[in-house]
């Protein structure tokens, strides 16, 4: 069996192993973002299990060794600013060495504070002005319907990303071209950087607003790694599918969760003392002697 | 007499023919952009996005990411200003390689009015690193201007007019990204730029792109009457720009003239003053829409209330030699 054919449904990765790689994530994204003294936490917490699930839950079919290979399926972080979830990700895929995560956002690194297409193997959009990147993949989704390839485009947004217009824009023209190849899940994390999307601007009903437009939807459990894996692995139904997934901003940091502050700061000092503790991997912990 | 847009919608069908990865997109305006001839004999590589111009652009990328070659069209204003950011984020930042043609571009789409008359579209893609820029003259340099950008690896802004235009690019020049060409008198551009100064001299040289080549013409014509002698630049390559001939004009010229059918702020007329302010300080006369909306009415009585038209330009050059 080539390393590129699709893992047979139910015989891929471990439940448990996708569990320890978003914890990975999560250790990464907490290192990282402290070391650069600035970045978004909350937002790339919260998509942890939503990602790990993408690239280590036998779904997305890539090839570190072969980033530009024509027949991978495609990812599009449409909300660019979770960029330390991807590039923790990334680098974890082998992508790149993971030593390079401790560059984010310095000057002169691949890594920059949103992603970079033409300078990181393996990210498929510059996306960070939100609203942008599930039109990128409905393009991409095009190509491959027009190319007669098998690959799928996978786009995570944002909620309080789904208020530009351009989403809808997008979300109208992948029903219009039946793009059952296209698949969006949305981090349904319920905050943005002023508050609750409610409060600020109410999306809701979310999901109602995805059939409306013609999308096949489900809602899921965004930290529960069965339930993401089965929602990733339903079968194509000649429309694409948005995933709602319901998250928990900050998740995995105690102090982070649902606070809205967390969105686009750094922990520093003991702050980030306590939140490495509380993501740090298991050989970690014995170090510490925890 | 040949509208731009026209010469587009058969190039683009020759190019299709071509290359099967050229594809097409537009927004519920391919009958005005001529993109419906592509349309009509590949309706599998044309995409009528609809009345969203944003989402457009961004699947132009995605498709640009495959491999595609994807030609954009809408009028000049939707091309630019409405999608600034989707333009530069999804598309120049990220490398991908879309060709913008837009048309109805400047105050020649006529009775629609102002806010349908792009006059700042110039300015906003030639400030975008990685664009290319090109505003041909007529149907002959559109065809080889989008050809041109077809065999280009980048982004790429194509701005065309919305009436028919006389003929004006000499016969046998070639369009070349990054070069202007000599529309009169017929000197080949290298032989101008070799030349000594002493050899060859104008009292007046225009730089100009889109109709105002032909308006430029006629200005040299008349002003030649006087006993002034005129050159004509066409520098429908915009971004890069022709800094080799600009100079050499400027060398040669006691006045230049820039000339487009465009606010004079930030297009062809401010890369003429950057050029020449940084390299042959000469006094530069910038013919355009001074800093204004515009407004509905015919293309060519539009032309003449701006003082867009051959005469007034003369005059306006009159004026400026009594001043120096």
């Amino acid at each position: 069996m080539s390393e590129h054919e699709r893992e047979v449904p139910g015989a891929g990765p471990s439940i448990d192993y996708v569990e320890k790689m978003a914890g990975r994530l999560r250790y990464h994204i907490i290192r990282m973002v402290g070391k650069a003294g600035s970045g978004h936490p909350g937002g790339s917490l919260s998509s942890a299990d939503i990602v790990a699930a993408l690239y280590f839950g036998g779904i997305l079919r890539v090839d570190p060794k072969n980033p530009l290979w024509e027949d991978r399926d495609r990812f599009v972080l449409s909300k660019g600013h979770a960029a330390p979830v991807l590039y923790a990700a990334l680098a974890e895929m082998g992508f790149f060495p993971v030593d390079v995560l401790l560059t984010l956002r310095k000057l002169g690194s691949p890594l920059q504070g949103h992603p970079d297409r033409k300078k990181v193997a393996g990210v498929e959009a510059s996306t960070g002005s939100l609203g942008q990147g599930l039109s990128i993949a409905v393009g991409m989704a095009l190509a491959g319907k027009l190319d007669k390839k098998d690959y799928k485009v996978w786009a995570l947004l944002g909620d309080g990303e789904c208020q530009e217009g351009q989403i809808w824009e997008a979300a109208m023209a992948a029903a219009h071209y039946k793009l059952d190849n296209l698949r969006a899940i949305v981090d349904h994390n319920g905050l943005q950087i002023d508050g609750p999307v409610g409060k600020v601007m109410s999306v809701e009903p979310l999901i109602d607003k995805f059939s409306a437009f013609g999308w096949e939807t489900v809602s899921v459990d965004g930290h529960n790694v069965r339930e993401l894996l089965d929602a990733m692995r339903r079968p194509a139904a000649g429309k694409p599918l948005a995933i709602i997934a319901e998250t928990v901003k900050g998740k995995g940091v105690a102090f982070m969760e649902n606070v809205a502050a967390w969105h686009g700061k750094a922990p520093q000092g003991e702050e980030l003392e306590r939140a490495l503790a509380e993501v740090a991997m298991p050989e970690n912990s014995e170090e510490r002697g925890q | 007499m040949r509208a731009a847009r026209d010469a587009y919608g058969e190039v683009l069908l020759e190019l299709g023919k071509e290359n099967p990865d050229i594809v097409v997109l537009d927004a519920d305006l391919s009958s005005s952009t001529k993109t419906s001839v592509f349309a009509k004999a590949f309706p599998e590589r044309f995409f009528n996005v609809g009345i969203a111009e944003a989402n457009m652009m961004g699947v132009a990328a995605g498709l640009a990411s495959a491999g595609k070659i994807p030609f954009v069209s809408t009028f000049a204003v939707f091309a630019t200003g409405r999608v600034f950011d989707q333009i530069r984020q999804s598309i120049a930042y990220s490398g991908f390689n879309v060709k913008i043609v837009a048309t109805h571009g400047g105050l020649t789409v006529g009775p629609d009015g102002a806010t349908h008359q792009a006059l700042e579209d110039i300015a906003l893609m030639r400030v975008l690193p990685e664009m290319t820029v090109i505003v041909p003259s007529d149907a002959e340099e559109t065809k080889q201007a989008v050809r041109a950008a077809a065999a280009h690896d980048g982004p790429v802004y194509i701005r065309l007019g919305r009436e028919a235009v006389p003929d004006v690019f000499p016969s046998g020049a070639t369009f070349e990204i990054g070069k202007g060409n000599m529309f009169s008198p017929g000197i080949p551009r290298e032989q101008v730029i070799a030349a000594s100064p002493e050899e060859i001299r104008f009292d007046v040289s225009f730089i100009a792109c889109g109709v105002m080549v032909k308006e430029c013409l006629d200005a040299a014509a008349i002003l030649e009457t006087h006993g002034i002698k005129a050159a004509v630049a066409g520098f429908a390559s915009v971004k890069p720009f022709d800094a080799d001939l600009c100079i050499a004009l400027a060398r040669r010229s006691r006045l230049m003239v820039s000339a487009e059918e465009h606010n004079v702020i930030g297009g062809l007329g401010g890369a003429v003053c950057e050029c020449l302010a940084e390299n042959h300080p000469v006094r530069v006369l910038r013919v355009g829409v001074m800093d204004r909306f515009g407004e509905s009415g015919p293309a060519r009585e539009l032309l003449e209330a701006y003082g867009l038209t051959g005469p007034s330009i003369a005059e306006k050059v009159k004026t400026a030699f009594s001043l120096l």
